[in-house]
């Protein structure tokens, strides 16, 4: 579904990410995990058309995607839970709902229903300003609006960062839910261990480059990995 | 002649001037929120209106002038915007800033140009510009209808902002560039159609003030654009409702300083006039001092959303 060739991508002067060549197929859960600065970000943000790559080739669904800006990706289905959740502290959440659906015309009653339903908390907070949740609550807000878009898939950047052990169990399992509701996800963690448990495949990135892939229970088990990501 | 029958026409007075500021003072602030750029440009497209005004008016009937000019100065804050501020959309703010004073040089000597630095008389809006008298004050219906024609405005506003899908858009883009653009928000459009609403206020804003003064000179917008910066600080500088009360508040203030000798005479406290109505403008720059030492958010500036 989408397939990234021979990637690279500058930032602030420094190539971040240096020829990352990886694939997501339709209905997976697929994580690339790795150290801070590794350029995990970096590969998303350049997917979710918020930075240029400086070379390679990024195609969805067969469609060269490659440098799109920002709002055709989100069209073409594809979204990203950013990192640090960044929900719209002043609006509402039904509000931040509204604004992740914010290209499409047609009734979004159903898609509200939906994510409330996922998210049972957010229906009881719905006219509480966003700003106010607590960092779990925001999460599933992020989550929620992310999938207002009605996405083919989506891309998370570091859901779990500063949660609770318990929350983040929750997120996981509501992130397993939306897949199997047949929506295709690309995560991105420091939290390898939950991560590896999660995803169908793995890919292993360090200073710009992957350095493993394989099935993800499968790198839970690999002494390199263990050393380096799980401790 | 009681104290109220004094003072009353300077309250009036106070109140239209300071509806003129409040309504240039939003274009100000709603920039800022979402650019955190000081549009130094925006006092001059409030001159340009004007003298679009006095052109339009030689030209056409003023039932067509009116929407004309409105028009031309919604294009012209579009094409500064686009001109001499989407360039530098990443680059440092400051630079931004040194732009936003070269457009407005650069439209001050165009006016200058133009019009060969020559007062311009203003057009009278049959109507609005005829005198009328309010409780035995003398004073132009335009004085009346600029507090209530701008809250309309305001409301109407208010109303886009919380209510309409561009409104909610814009309140996105003003925290977050980035995380506005992964929900398909196309960020130019957004800022061209802040600056299309700051432009619209200020060519009303326009009519309203020129029609209380004699004409137009290429730096008439100099003073205004000023004063409507200093409301807009004084609101808190991104609140709408702020620059509306730091308008007004700055408007009546102005103006009683300006009728203070004469209030002073008539109570026997002081024999002689003081010249205090030369002092009314620093009043103003006085009062952006103190703001910015003791409350430098204003008074609806952003407030921190605390966890409940």
């Amino acid at each position: 579904m989408l397939k990234i060739e021979d990637l690279r991508v500058n930032y602030g002067g420094i190539e971040a990410v240096k020829g990352v060549s990886l694939e997501v197929p339709e209905k997976e859960i697929v994580t690339l995990i790795g150290a801070n600065g590794a350029g995990k970000s970096t590969t998303l943000r350049a997917v979710a058309g918020l930075v240029k790559p400086a070379s390679g080739h990024i195609r969805f669904d067969g469609k060269d995607i490659t440098g799109l800006p920002a709002h055709v990706v989100v069209s073409l289905g594809i979204t990203m839970v950013p990192e640090g959740r960044r929900v719209f502290p002043d609006l509402t959440v039904l509000e931040n709902l509204k604004a992740g659906a914010y290209l499409r015309k047609d009734n979004i009653k159903d898609d509200i229903q939906w994510v409330y339903d996922l998210f049972p908390r957010l229906k009881d907070r719905s006219w509480q300003a966003a700003g106010t949740l607590s960092g779990g609550e925001q999460q599933m807000l992020a989550v929620g609006r992310a999938l207002m878009s009605r996405p083919k898939l989506m891309m998370m950047d570091e859901p779990s960062l500063g949660l609770a052990p318990l929350v983040v169990k929750g997120i996981f399992a509501i992130i397993r839910e939306i897949n199997r509701q047949g929506v295709t996800i690309l995560l991105i963690e420091q939290n390898a261990n939950m991560a590896l448990h999660t995803a169908h495949t793995a890919y292993v990135l360090e200073t710009g480059r992957l350095i493993m892939q394989g099935v993800g229970k499968d790198l839970l088990k690999d002494e390199a990995v263990k050393k380096a990501y799980l401790g | 002649m009681g104290l109220f029958q004094i003072i009353l026409p300077y309250l009036l007075a106070g109140v239209s001037v300071g509806g003129q500021y409040a309504l240039m003072a939003i274009g100000y602030s709603m920039v800022y929120g979402i650019l955190r750029l000081i549009n130094f440009a925006h006092g001059d497209v409030f001159m340009v209106s004007g003298l679009i005004m006095v052109y339009m008016a030689q030209a056409l009937p003023l039932y067509l002038s009116i929407p004309a000019v409105i028009l031309l100065t919604v294009l012209l804050g579009f094409a500064v915007e686009r001109a001499a501020y989407k360039p530098l959309r990443s680059a440092p703010r400051m630079s931004v800033m040194v732009s936003a004073i070269a457009v407005s040089y650069l439209l001050q000597n165009l006016a200058l140009y133009i019009t060969g630095g020559l007062n311009k008389n203003y057009p009278a809006i049959p109507w609005v510009s005829d005198s009328i008298t309010v409780l035995g004050a003398t004073t132009k219906r335009v004085t009346i209808i600029t507090p209530f024609l701008m809250l309309a405005l305001v409301a109407g506003l208010v109303v886009l902002i919380r209510h309409t899908k561009i409104g909610m858009a814009m309140r996105t883009v003003a925290k977050d560039f980035e995380t506005s653009q992964l929900m398909g928000i196309k960020l130019d459009r957004v800022i061209s159609f802040t600056f299309a609403i700051g432009s619209f206020l200020a060519a009303t804003g326009s009519m309203l003030y020129f029609s209380n003064y004699p004409g137009v000179i290429p730096t008439a917008g100099g003073m205004p654009g000023l004063k409507a910066f200093v409301a807009a600080v004084f609101g808190g500088i991104g609140s709408i409702p702020g620059a509306v009360l730091g308008g007004l508040i700055i408007g009546v203030c102005e103006s009683i300083i300006k009728g203070m000798d004469t209030v002073l005479v008539h109570l026997g406290l002081i024999r002689s006039p003081l010249e205090l109505a030369t002092f009314s403008d620093a009043f103003t720059f006085v009062l952006l001092i103190i703001i910015l030492v003791f409350k430098p958010t204003g008074l609806f500036g952003e407030k921190t959303t605390d966890k409940v």
